[in-house]
């Protein structure tokens, strides 16, 4: 019963959902204030109706019902309840709801919290929403409807979830990502209702600054969860690989930071509408391809979903109706909100101008090399595959050209500054930051190198320029006077600076290698000594392995314990690589199991030493952090109040 | 000159030089770092570049795989039912790799018709085959019929 | 005034366009989506389905007689490709042989093999098969366009191939896929009978 009434609530979700995207918007145009004063309670009921389906279909996989198709296929009654759970979104189907869920999620959070937005603006916005809900309803219930039975011929098990996917990891990572994904359809369908009403004001960009700061949160979260989780989970101690996926959630993202900027330089100086209003779209755009390069099956991935044409060929015909027309409605309308002003050359305008224009171009790069490969077979120009070193190549030298001007942002002024002052301002920083990059390759890693001293000085640069301006501010204001946007954009920047870190120095002092081992071997590896003590069985709930035992020492010393295992599922008997880690915040050890050689009695192993990995991460954290921090401040909050005040009402300080 | 007509005039030549610059950039990144597919068939009738990075697939020939008894090294024929080529890796293979299996290997080819691969990559799970060892293969059969 | 009118109308023109830009480039990109769409990889095709099965004469395993397509048809029945080099083949075995042991006529296509060995395979493991059609050479499996090994085809009482199954048959494709499909063709055969 339980999931035909999920099934139910799904289809009631679609009807809401439906009624959402039409009565409002035609009201907003009749002006007809009961119809456009519908819209929060359709939203509202849409995502309880989708709540109701998703628990029906969790309550499903935990209650291990193997009658429903989805369960029988992904889940297991060995499995522990937390991964059952966790399945639920483990799988193409469970994970659309979830989408379609969290889309539910932001679209009730609109119309909950904008009350105070001008009806005609907050019923379109919410159409929109709605619109895009009903997109995404009805390709589950049309394509992948996760509620069907099989009845009769209710296996006695299940088929047990991708071992990859049984992982703490991957109980949080897609909800994440997915927030941030949907996250980006409400600055969507602000820009759109932007465009149907022609106006475009500052109060317009205040209002969409935070729902889009916090859907970049969420999306860097969720990215660095997936990059953390394929460093111990695929068990060869890789953290990025620029995989079609990984690019997928890794464009919205680019997109994404272009748009945060280009909304902070709309809302302070009414510049820039018509750009972001493009970016808007561009962003949620680029959320929508993913979703189709994930599903569709166009390009083979390691987190590729089992595709399905009929899926592909649904996902593209709504990414054409959605972008296709809203990109035609940006052709028509853009002059209608386009910004009249000049601005200077020397501002914080400019600069931030320069960071759209990089994030743009890295985006546009990111995507050439995603869909290369699609290209060259689509003009049967042979099977190409695009690897890791033509987007480090393209991406890197575009951050490093990004980050001088990162460390001038903070300081500059709107509207017109001087070149002198900037100089003045920043010499210290700067002269610091040389010294301590030119220093840092020699006292650390014991001898020049090139890449190491850049990305020091760099992110050097750009943290003590950040610090700098931050005591400034400390000194001549008082603490609680600072908005928390600015404690909000230092944490991101930091943290942009701390990554950066992290990624060079992994990068050119991790020590790997692949040695055979007997146990009783000692190897020795970046002045760690690994002995290999025993291998013996391992006997999980779901799973045997074959278990090794390490004792790391340095300096005589002992350092860790390590055990990997290589494991084997018993439902799908998928072998799987369980790496052992002992992490640090300047250094990791990173141990995984290989191959059983000479019929088990040898094996090989990988020994990994990984400097400052954690970095990645933490920067990443930071950034997010940031993010969530500006929607704390004062100025949003009081633009609940007064939602309708004219351009210039932000004029204020930063 | 007007001022909004300077500005724009900037603003063209700062687009010019940007893109100039992102598009030097993606043909250096393209360049060399691509490789292209190719079957067993193709790389013994000789259609391969040699010295260049290139992706060879096809099945693991039952019985092929050979190990150095002292390192990680191993060699293995990968074959599409047409023609077999030899591949030789260092290190550790995939948890998916079986004789008998699809694999795809990235490397480059040596004079001596070897692959020297610096990647290897299996099938990913019991169902699944790499689609370009898949297509590779159904066109080895289509050239065998004659069709 | 005047003069400069014309130029000034044809700049905002101009600026239009330019506005298109981003819908022509996504219009670009979606055909090139849409182009790798059809490309789709991993779609095989499937051009015997509701063929008959292709004309073959050759050896049954361990016996000393050589079979046709005429021998093996009559009722509703599964054709099962398999190999001892097949790891997947191993792991549906023990299913089909739960499908013969409940009558389920199924007959083997032995692909691209070593009779002695597929011979002490189905000795160790049991044999699911009615028989098993030699097919060292893989003719017949290119007839078939078999891709790998395991496929098994869904063939009627007329000896049409109804159905094509890439993959291990195990107990979920066998309730949700193939039980349905043999269920309707035998009630179809029975009404033909009937007639």
């Amino acid at each position: 019963m339980i999931p035909e009434f999920g099934h139910f609530a799904l289809i009631i979700s679609l009807g809401l959902a439906l009624l959402l995207s039409v009565v409002p918007l035609l009201g907003s145009f009749r002006g007809d204030q009961k119809a456009m004063a519908m819209a929060p309670s359709l939203a509202i009921g849409q995502f309880v109706f989708i709540a109701i389906a998703f628990a029906c279909l969790a309550w499903s996989f935990v209650a291990d019902d193997f009658s429903v198709a989805l369960v029988a296929n992904h889940s297991n009654s060995l499995m522990p309840t937390v991964l059952k759970f966790a399945a639920t979104w483990g799988n193409h189907e469970g994970s659309m709801v979830l989408w379609i869920l969290f889309l539910s999620a932001w679209i009730a959070a609109v119309a909950v919290f904008s009350t105070a937005l001008p009806l005609v603006l907050l019923s379109r916005v919410l159409s929109v929403l709605g619109f895009v809900a009903v997109g995404f309803l009805l390709f589950s219930l049309l394509t992948s409807n996760p509620f069907e039975r099989i009845l009769p011929g209710t296996p006695q098990d299940g088929a047990d979830l991708n071992p990859l996917l049984q992982d703490p990891g991957m109980i949080i990572h897609p909800p994440l990502l997915y927030m941030g994904y949907v996250g980006f359809s409400v600055a969507f369908a602000f820009a759109i209702a932007a465009l149907m009403g022609g106006r475009l004001d500052a109060s317009w960009a205040r209002w969409s600054r935070p729902w889009t700061n916090a859907a970049w949160a969420f999306l860097s979260l969720g990215i660095m969860l997936g990059s953390w989780w394929a460093y111990y989970e695929l068990g060869w101690g890789g953290w990025w690989f620029w995989d079609p996926v990984e690019n997928a959630s890794f464009m919205p993202w680019l997109a994404g930071t272009a748009l945060i900027h280009s909304l902070a330089v709309t809302e302070k100086r009414g510049l820039f509408r018509s750009w972001t209003v493009l970016l808007a779209i561009f962003a949620f755009s680029l959320s929508l391809l993913g979703t189709f390069l994930v599903r569709s099956g166009v390009l083979t991935s390691v987190h590729a979903f089992a595709s399905d044409p009929a899926r592909g060929v649904f996902i593209l015909a709504f990414l054409g109706l959605v972008v296709g027309g809203s990109l035609t409605l940006y052709a028509f309308r853009a002059p209608a909100v386009q910004s009249r002003i000049g601005f200077e050359w020397v501002s914080r305008e400019s600069l931030l101008l320069f960071n759209n224009v990089v994030f743009l171009v890295a985006t546009l790069t990111v995507l050439f090399g995603t869909l290369f490969p699609l290209i060259t077979d689509a003009l049967q120009l042979g099977k190409y595959s695009v690897g890791p070193p033509y987007f480090n190549a393209v991406f890197l030298p575009l951050m490093a050209l990004l980050i001088p001007f990162m460390g001038v942002g903070p300081t500059s002024r709107w509207k017109r500054d001087t070149g002198r002052r900037w100089l003045q301002e920043l010499v210290a920083p700067a002269i610091a930051a040389l010294i301590i990059g030119v220093l840092f390759p020699f006292v650390y890693g014991g001898e020049f190198n090139l890449w190491v001293m850049l990305a020091v000085i760099l992110a050097g640069w750009l943290a003590l320029a950040m610090l700098r301006d931050l005591y400034m501010r400390l000194r001549s204001s008082r603490w609680r006077s600072i908005p928390a946007s600015y404690w909000g954009m230092q944490a991101a920047h930091l943290g942009f600076a701390i990554t950066v870190v992290g990624v060079v120095l992994v990068s050119q002092y991790a020590v790997e290698r692949d040695l055979k081992m007997r146990p009783g071997d000692v190897e020795e590896v970046a002045g760690y000594s690994f002995t290999f003590n025993s291998l013996e069985p391992v006997q999980g709930p779901n799973y045997v392995a074959d278990g090794a035992n390490f004792t790391v020492l340095r300096d005589g010393k002992a350092v860790a314990v390590l055990q990997p295992q290589k494991r084997r599922y018993l439902a799908s008997g998928q072998v799987m690589t369980e790496a052992a880690i002992d992490a640090g915040p300047f250094r990791d050890i990173f141990i995984a199991m290989g191959e059983p050689l000479e019929g088990g009695r040898a094996w090989a192993i990988r020994l990994h030493y990984k400097p400052f990995v954690r970095w990645i991460w933490a920067g990443a954290i930071a950034m997010a952090f940031g993010a969530f921090l500006t929607l704390a401040d004062r100025r949003y909050r009081r633009a609940r109040q007064r939602a309708t005040a004219p351009l210039g009402g932000g004029l204020e300080a930063a | 000159m007007h001022p909004v007509r300077k500005q724009r005039l900037i603003l063209v030549c700062f687009i010019v030089v940007f893109s100039t610059l992102a598009v030097g950039l993606v043909t250096y990144g393209l360049r060399g770092n691509i490789n292209l597919f190719f079957p067993p068939a193709e790389i013994a009738a000789g259609l391969a570049p040699t010295g260049q990075p290139i992706r060879l697939g096809g099945m693991v020939v039952e019985g092929s795989v050979r190990r150095d008894p002292e390192s990680l090294r191993v060699e293995f024929d990968v074959t599409d039912y047409q023609a077999t080529v030899t591949a030789v890796y260092t290190g550790i293979l995939p948890d998916l790799f079986s004789e008998g299996e699809g694999v795809v290997a990235a490397g480059v080819l040596d004079e001596n018709g070897v692959l020297q691969a610096t990647e290897v990559l299996a099938k990913h799970d019991e169902n699944y085959m790499p689609p370009e060892v898949a297509e590779a293969l159904s066109q080895a059969h289509d050239e065998a019929t004659g069709s | 005034m005047h003069a400069s009118e014309p130029r000034h109308r044809s700049g905002v023109a101009l600026k239009r366009l330019k506005l298109f830009l981003p819908l022509g480039l996504f219009l670009v990109l979606g055909g090139f989506l849409l182009v790798g769409l059809r490309l789709d990889p991993q779609a095989l095709p499937s051009a015997l389905i509701d063929k008959p099965l292709p004309s073959f004469s050759l050896p049954a395993l361990g016996q000393e007689r050589v079979v046709d397509q005429g021998m093996v048809t009559g009722e509703v029945s599964l054709f099962n490709v398999w190999a001892t080099w097949c790891v997947s083949c191993r792991i549906e075995h023990p299913f089909l042989t739960e499908l013969a042991l409940n009558g389920l006529p199924i007959y083997g296509i032995n692909y691209k093999d070593e009779d002695a060995e597929a011979l002490r395979w189905l000795d160790e493991l049991g044999d699911p098969y009615r028989l098993s059609i030699v097919d060292a050479e893989g003719s017949l499996g290119l007839d078939l366009g078999v891709y790998g090994a395991p496929e098994t085809y869904v063939v009627d009482a007329a000896g049409v191939i109804r159905y094509r199954h890439v993959g291990v048959v195990n107990e979920l494709v066998w309730a949700q896929t193939l039980k349905p499909i043999i269920d309707e063709l035998r009630r179809e055969q029975r009404a033909g009978d009937r007639s």
